[in-house]
């Protein structure tokens, strides 16, 4: 399957499970949203540039915003994620080259460790920026902190357990470049 | 002007970056204001369709309990047919029928409309409810929404097919309710604690108050009929003792995790009501 056809697939995947699983359990606590859909940005290829990163990341935060009823809260989160992606991703590359070696970011393309600092990372920026667009309207600086915390750890159990379930094979490729 | 120009390639990203954030944050903040109309129309009817077929799937595991509400829907209805009143000795005084009718005015006030939930929120600030029912079919914004326990919310924003319910769940939301014991006013809005509380305010501490008393939506609201419809039952009562107003922590009657069918109610006397108040306040002014 080319590349290209596996994200437009995955985009569609991603949105529903958001919108039609996680958004509809009832809450367990008013802290707690499961936010997982952002992983999409995430996985997407090394090889894409910062601003085409950035207006995928726009289209897919505002189509979750057309089913949530926000609009711009959930694009504005994306385009900050997309944007610091790369610099995120210069940090923690631990093998030279592994970003010309490999397609995306993967636990296999990057190891364990650095591959988790790098999601906890952006998990932290998203949630961070998602809840303070939030607390602006109302609420209150405990609720900022509280929700950001309880989401990003909620949030990282969810990305641990969906790596775990649909581990991606990353085909090294040599002698490219 | 070169130096521009080199200024423009060298931070290129971000100053999309930048645009693509203004452009976001334009969208999120102008609607909180006006709420753009534009914004939800054509993506409104899309995002409605989707909802539609993902919950024909999900109400087949919801008709139990859609027939147990109704069942007390009917129960309710049923305990208020005239049919149940009979007094010892046949009637003994004239009563002209309540249905008037007469073609030059409207009399009736009141006219519900049936639709289907097809899409819900409750996880977030702001909570809404997607209904299968739009312009084409007679739903105007600012129309009353009620479930068959009691209140829902209002209708905010409607395409041709589709409209966008905001909740008793919603923060920006606020509807004027009364107790129904003393008659007393106040105002049920959310604070964004809990999904299964919603806030009284604003009930004067004179009132008698108690526990399990039922809050019931006022027909100043000029949305919900003169009918009581239900908004929900006490559950506790803060006396702050720095004011002179009861807050009470009210358990709305609508389940909104599993309601599947509502009722839209259009006032037909609205326009004529506003005209008449907008008039007065142009007199003062």
């Amino acid at each position: 399957m080319s590349e290209l056809l596996k994200n437009i697939i995955r985009f569609a995947l991603f949105i529903f499970v958001q919108v039609f699983i996680l958004f509809k359990m009832p809450p367990l606590h008013r802290f707690i949203t499961p936010y997982l859909y952002y992983l999409y940005i995430l996985w997407l290829p090394f090889s894409m540039s910062r601003a085409s990163l950035m207006s995928v990341a726009f289209l897919f935060g505002l189509s979750l915003d057309y089913f949530m009823h926000t609009p711009g809260l959930h694009a504005a989160a994306c385009v900050l994620i997309a944007y610091l992606r790369p610099f995120v991703v210069n940090m923690l590359i631990s093998q030279e080259g592994a970003d010309k070696n490999y397609l995306s970011p993967s636990i296999t393309s990057m190891g364990w460790a650095p591959y988790f600092t790098y999601v906890f990372v952006l998990t932290l920026f998203h949630h961070g920026y998602l809840v303070f667009l939030e607390w602006m309207s109302f609420g209150s600086f405990l609720y900022f902190i509280g929700k950001v915390i309880a989401t990003t750890g909620i949030s990282m159990l969810l990305v641990l357990l969906t790596e775990l379930l649909f581990f991606r094979k990353e085909k090294f490729r040599t002698n490219t470049v | 002007m070169r130096n521009v120009f080199l200024f423009i390639r060298k931070y290129s990203n971000f100053l999309f970056f930048l645009l693509l954030q203004i452009t976001a944050l334009s969208f999120l903040f102008r609607y909180n204001k006006y709420h753009e109309a534009a914004f939800m129309n054509v993506a409104g009817e899309f995002t409605g369709s989707i909802n539609q077929r993902f919950s024909k799937m999900e109400s087949y595991f919801q008709l139990r309990k859609i027939n147990e509400q109704l069942a007390q829907e009917n129960l309710r209805l049923n305990q208020m047919m005239k049919e149940n009143y009979e007094m010892a000795g046949g009637p003994n005084k004239i009563v002209s029928d309540t249905v008037q009718t007469d073609s030059l005015r409207l009399i009736r006030k009141y006219v519900w409309m049936g639709a289907q939930v097809v899409g819900s929120t409750v996880n977030s600030q702001v909570n809404f409810l997607t209904i299968h029912r739009g312009a084409l079919q007679g739903v105007r914004p600012n129309m009353g929404v009620a479930g068959p326990q009691g209140i829902v919310g209002q209708v905010l924003n409607v395409s041709d097919n589709y409209a966008s319910v905001w909740t008793l769940l919603n923060r920006q939301f606020k509807v004027v309710a009364k107790l129904k014991n003393g008659g007393e006013r106040g105002t049920v809005e959310w604070d964004g604690m809990s999904p299964a509380f919603v806030t009284l305010k604003d009930i004067p501490k004179s009132a008698q108050v108690k526990k399990g008393d039922s809050v019931v939506a006022s027909p100043t609201s000029s949305m919900f009929s003169g009918f009581p419809l239900m908004v929900g039952t006490i559950e506790e009562i803060v006396d702050d003792k720095s004011s002179n107003f009861y807050t009470l922590k009210v358990k709305p009657s609508t389940n909104f995790f599993n309601i599947e069918y509502v009722y839209v109610i259009e006032n037909t006397q609205l326009s004529e009501q506003k005209h008449l108040e907008d008039s007065t306040r142009k007199k003062f002014q």
